[in-house]
């Protein structure tokens, strides 16, 4: 469980990103958090993983909290199993290594993310889709209880985003892991998340069920542009995408060019 | 298809191990006959096999078939010299491989990071005020740490392109050590203290005795034991400290043990044979070629390599003329275009 209550931040003497920003999430569910960009999405994440201290408000969380950053760069020379290795610091004291028990974990954790046929190679040589999953072992092999991930599918190609999303569904429900993702994808709320913090660029913010929060008019006010929600329903599976509306292939006839 | 990868991966993993055993077996060798060949030569020279039985002979009995001379010159005259540097390299390499990672700095070094220069202004200025003796090896260490505390504060103050800004705080302190080195000397007594100053500044392991070598020896165990007991530690620092935060290590504390175990045998380097510098700063980077960034391979390889090439170094400075060259400028030379090709290769990888 993550419980945010009164949550307020700001850099410097700027104005409030956010404030008075009260959140439970519920264990072993999956929760998303939207917002345009500098809304305060990646502040929060920060705060929850302990990497910041907020200026107001408490985060009050059971165990701890295994992060999953973006693998945007990539200047490890590390091997994958290495770098998963990593998550395994916390249980060891400043002098000791990790031994057999936190290999074998290690292995463990790249195997729960597929990815145990690439584990001796180096972790700047995989593809941004494979490092993400690394990231994502290596925060799953530090047995934490609450999984944080900043936009974990946003530099993905489509398949790689339904493998991250996939297995996110399959830790909440099988491992009972309370995941907590940002994204700026509608969709990928959607498909996943039961609860849904939308925080805007005023500072304020709407939280609840994924369905009662993202509806057409709350995105279409938090981003400035009308979107409509269309729902897809096939033979095996139904999804829902949200596509905006930006006056780009207009009905009407073009403006005519102003004569010379 | 869990069990069947499974399979390949742990074999993976014993067959990583032989050729690392076979790789510390050849560094040892590679140790073990450089500091022989060092101990033989010279401008007196003694026979391979006599320095073998000479040394054997402290621990298990053998006939004595050598002159009074040659063990004078390989007891109290070579060995302490060539032990001095083995130790020296090993101290100054490892605490450069430990630099590197956890300022996630491919072009930081004892010497480019200002500690070198610190802590000669730290041994200056004993030497200017009470004379040489041991508290030099406490004022090495106090002006070491000073540079480097110095160092950061100005790196702190600019993050726009943080690989170089720390090189230039390193260059920017060095730069004002050099300085302040050059105003006690030219205060210091020159019928006293100027020589002593001067001829220690010029860093040569020449004057090595059995005392300097003692010296080191202590200080340098006590570093490495703390740096490569916290190789794991190293690793996770050199992700960053945010990094270092979420995978439940505290950076700030970490980092500042580690300093302080590298100013500690960068110091007594420092103390006992002036300013070295290149040997902590490519030995590293070459040894990473080898083994790859992971601290747990890179810091032992590092401290090996490190001992081996300043013995050789110095081996070359007192035998290729007939007047010895400082060894300094030998690892200079040996040195600097190793670093121009690393620059390059940092500069263009965009690491910069």
């Amino acid at each position: 469980m993550i419980r945010i209550e009164n949550a307020g931040h700001s850099y410097g003497s700027q104005h409030w990103l956010f404030r008075e920003l009260s959140v439970t999430l519920p264990s072993a569910r999956i929760a998303a958090i939207l917002g345009p960009n500098g809304c305060g999405k990646t502040t929060l994440l920060r705060a929850i993983s302990r990497t910041l201290t907020l200026k107001e408000g408490i985060i009050d969380i059971d165990g701890h909290v295994g992060f999953v950053p973006q693998a945007l760069t990539a200047d490890q020379s590390y091997s994958a199993v290495d770098m998963v290795l990593m998550g395994r610091s916390r249980y060891l004291g400043r002098f000791s290594s990790p031994g057999r028990k936190d290999r074998e974990r290690a292995y463990e954790s790249l195997e729960e993310v597929d990815l145990l046929a690439l584990a001796e190679q180096r972790y700047d040589r995989l593809s941004g889709g494979q490092r993400q999953l690394v990231l994502l072992a290596r925060a799953l092999a530090s047995d934490c209880k609450v999984l944080v991930l900043d936009e974990p599918a946003s530099a993905l190609d489509m398949a790689n985003q339904g493998v991250v999303l996939r297995l996110l569904l399959r830790l909440a429900s099988s491992v009972g892991l309370t995941v907590l993702f940002t994204t700026h994808h509608p969709d990928h709320a959607i498909a996943v998340a039961d609860t849904t913090l939308l925080m805007q660029r005023d500072g304020t913010h709407i939280s609840g069920s994924t369905g009662e929060v993202l509806t057409e008019s709350n995105l279409a006010r938090m981003y400035g542009v009308p979107v409509r929600r269309v729902d897809v329903d096939a033979d095996e599976e139904t999804a829902s995408a949200i596509v905006p509306l930006h006056g780009l292939r207009s009905k009407k006839a073009p403006d005519q060019p102003p004569a010379p | 298809m869990g069990s069947a990868v499974s399979g390949s991966a742990t074999g993976l993993q014993s067959s990583r191990e032989r050729p690392v055993a076979l790789l510390y077996g050849a560094l040892a060798a590679g140790l073990i006959i450089v500091l022989l060949w060092s101990v033989a030569s010279g401008r007196y020279q003694v026979p391979f096999g006599t320095v073998l039985s000479i040394i054997l002979s402290h621990l298990v009995a053998v006939k004595t078939t050598w002159t009074t001379t040659e063990a004078v010159v390989v007891e109290t005259v070579r060995l302490p010299r060539v032990l001095t540097a083995a130790i020296a390299g090993a101290g100054l390499s490892l605490c450069g491989a430990v630099l590197q990672a956890i300022f996630r700095n491919p072009l930081v070094g004892p010497q480019t990071i200002g500690a070198s220069s610190g802590a000669a202004l730290g041994g200056v200025t004993v030497i200017f005020l009470v004379g040489f003796g041991p508290l030099v090896q406490i004022g090495a260490f106090g002006g070491a740490a000073l540079a480097l505390v110095a160092v950061l504060a100005l790196h702190r103050s600019d993050n726009l392109s943080p690989t170089l800004t720390l090189v230039l705080a390193g260059v920017v302190v060095s730069a004002f050590c050099s300085a302040l080195v050059g105003l006690v000397t030219y205060l210091a007594d020159p019928e006293t203290t100027l020589q002593v100053i001067v001829f220690w500044l010029l860093g040569s392991f020449a004057p090595s005795t059995w005392l300097h070598c003692g010296l080191v020896a202590i200080c340098t165990t006590v570093a490495a034991g703390v740096l490569i007991g916290m190789r794991w530690r190293v690793n996770v620092l050199s992700l960053g400290d945010d990094e270092a935060r979420t995978l439940g290590v505290n950076p700030g504390r970490d980092r500042l043990i580690l300093l302080a175990a590298a100013c500690l045998a960068i110091s007594s380097q420092v103390a006992v044979s002036g300013t070295i510098g290149w040997v902590g700063l490519i030995i590293p980077s070459l040894a990473r070629m080898v083994v790859g960034a992971d601290n747990r391979q890179l810091l032992p390889v590092s401290t090996f390599l490190g001992a081996i090439f300043l013995v050789a170094a110095d081996t070359l400075a007192r035998s290729l003329t007939p007047a010895e060259i400082p060894v300094g400028i030998i690892t200079a030379l040996i040195g600097t275009p190793i670093f121009a090709l690393l620059l390059r290769r940092t500069t263009k990888s965009g690491a910069a």
